[in-house]
């Protein structure tokens, strides 16, 4: 309660206490501590990134989370790695969540190209994870990836199209294709639209 | 598939070996053999003829008086998908013991063979003798949530009077179970109805119970009403899962039904 009280009042001062709170092994403060630290944004990245190291695997994969809600370009190495590597698939959901609602515009220009590869790369691979839930995150993400670079980089594009086209036949999930062809058109209408 | 598989102990179990540790002398390699073939699916030529045996077991015994490995057995024959077992659940259904009716009861449900239905009305009823009660819930005398939730799966409209009795029994559970059935039943919504109240309740062991069975018939005006329970996102989404699946079903991919879309959109929010 004192947890979800410091989450609602919204202040930078309430950060390294919300961040104490990923590590109390109590999942309904670490739930209200994620959600105070994404709605404080940018300015809980720092101070999350500095103290990941020295993080249980509990805390850290509830700093995963809250990076994951921030979308500050400044976590992509670590949802990268939570995306493709961490053992509990809800990490690996939301990190590869993440990945797909990166705020680019934040990234400087010349860093832009080569880190959308990396999701691209991270986002294809987890496009095959055994969990259906993580390859549904992976649609997800891949659907906004296709809007973003749809302009800049034709070419990833159409490999992200090459995948679902693959996906919509091939997952052996039911929910699954049924993410991919609402993904499919939602990619359509984007890029009619943007062609107006 | 592979033809063997790690084990707990990450030693490798073959489905041969499997198969020899069911008539095996030592009781708790047969209990984990018939687990096992389950668990992967082993569905090989003399598999379902050994777990169908193992059903009649008198070897292996709990203090308590119970049987483990025809608990393992039945859990085992619903998941290998073969009818040939329908005659010998049944005949389990008559069991002492309260765990080997459940397992044989949900198997029947997998097994999707209405042969058993007059049988688990009886048992609905209380009327099979020698079936003793829950060993944990002594004032449990049938495993209810199983029998009703095969019972609405089989489609037995014959169960409807018997079912409706179920929905104030004292074990929230077995309400959720009666209303779960009934709704597959009936197609009405007063059921559906019923369930998504339960997501408001002060228990989560309960509210974790109503999302479940809210995925298992995919009542769609839940939706909102599952991505709002206080509970983890993670059986939200399964139960999410299960709404949309029948959306998807009722159409035909690639087309997709405005229900189907708001079910992701959900389902997105709570990744």
């Amino acid at each position: 309660e004192a947890v979800q009280a410091l989450a609602i009042a919204q202040t930078k001062a309430a950060i390294p206490a919300l961040i104490a709170a990923l590590g109390y092994n109590n999942p309904g403060a670490a739930v209200a501590a994620v959600d105070g630290l994404i709605g404080l944004g940018e300015a809980s990245v720092l101070p999350l990134l500095e103290q990941l190291d020295s993080y249980n695997y509990g805390a850290r994969a509830w700093a995963v989370r809250a990076l994951a809600g921030i979308g500050d370009p400044r976590g992509l190495d670590i949802l990268l790695s939570a995306a493709q590597n961490d053992f509990a698939m809800s990490v690996r959901r939301a990190a590869t969540k993440g990945l797909g609602s990166i705020h680019w515009q934040q990234l400087e220009p010349n860093r832009l190209q080569f880190a959308q590869s990396q999701v691209l790369k991270a986002l294809l691979n987890v496009s095959q994870d055994h969990e259906w839930i993580v390859r549904y995150a992976a649609v997800l993400s891949l659907q906004s990836l296709a809007i973003s670079v749809s302009k800049i980089q034709p070419d990833w594009l159409a490999q992200i199209q090459t995948k679902l086209d693959s996906l919509a036949e091939t997952d052996e999930s039911l929910t699954i294709r049924a993410r991919v062809r609402f993904a499919q058109q939602q990619i359509k209408l984007a890029l009619t639209a943007s062609h107006q | 598939m592979s033809d063997s598989f790690d084990n707990f102990n990450g030693e490798q179990l073959t489905p041969a070996q499997a198969i020899e540790n069911l008539r095996s002398l030592d009781l708790g390699l047969r209990v984990y053999a018939a687990w096992w073939l389950g668990k992967f699916r082993v569905n090989q030529p003399g598999v379902v003829e050994r777990l169908i045996e193992a059903l009649e077991d008198e070897a292996d015994r709990t203090e308590a008086g119970g049987y483990p490995l025809r608990r393992n057995a039945a859990r085992a024959l619903g998941k290998l998908g073969d009818r040939r077992a329908v005659p010998a659940l049944i005949t389990s259904l008559s069991c002492a013991d309260f765990y080997v009716r459940e397992a044989a009861a949900q198997s029947l449900e997998m097994l999707d063979d209405r042969t058993c239905v007059p049988v688990l009305i009886q048992l609905l009823r209380n009327e099979i003798a020698g079936t003793e009660p829950s060993p944990v819930k002594l004032d449990l005398p049938q495993p209810y949530e199983a029998i009703l939730e095969a019972l609405g799966t089989l489609g037995a409209i014959e169960a409807i009077p018997d079912a409706k009795s179920f929905l104030d029994h004292p074990v929230n559970r077995v309400q959720y179970s009666a209303a779960r059935a009934l709704y597959q039943l009936t197609d009405d919504r007063q059921y559906g109805d019923r369930l998504i109240q339960a997501l408001k309740g002060a228990d989560l062991q309960l509210r974790r119970s109503a999302l479940a069975d809210l995925g298992a018939i995919g009542y769609l005006p839940a939706a909102d009403a599952i991505a709002e329970t206080l509970a983890e996102n993670s059986l939200k989404l399964i139960a999410l899962k299960g709404l949309l699946e029948r959306q998807v079903g009722e159409t035909n991919l690639p087309d997709l039904s405005d229900g189907a879309i708001k079910v992701m959109t959900l389902m997105d929010s709570l990744l």
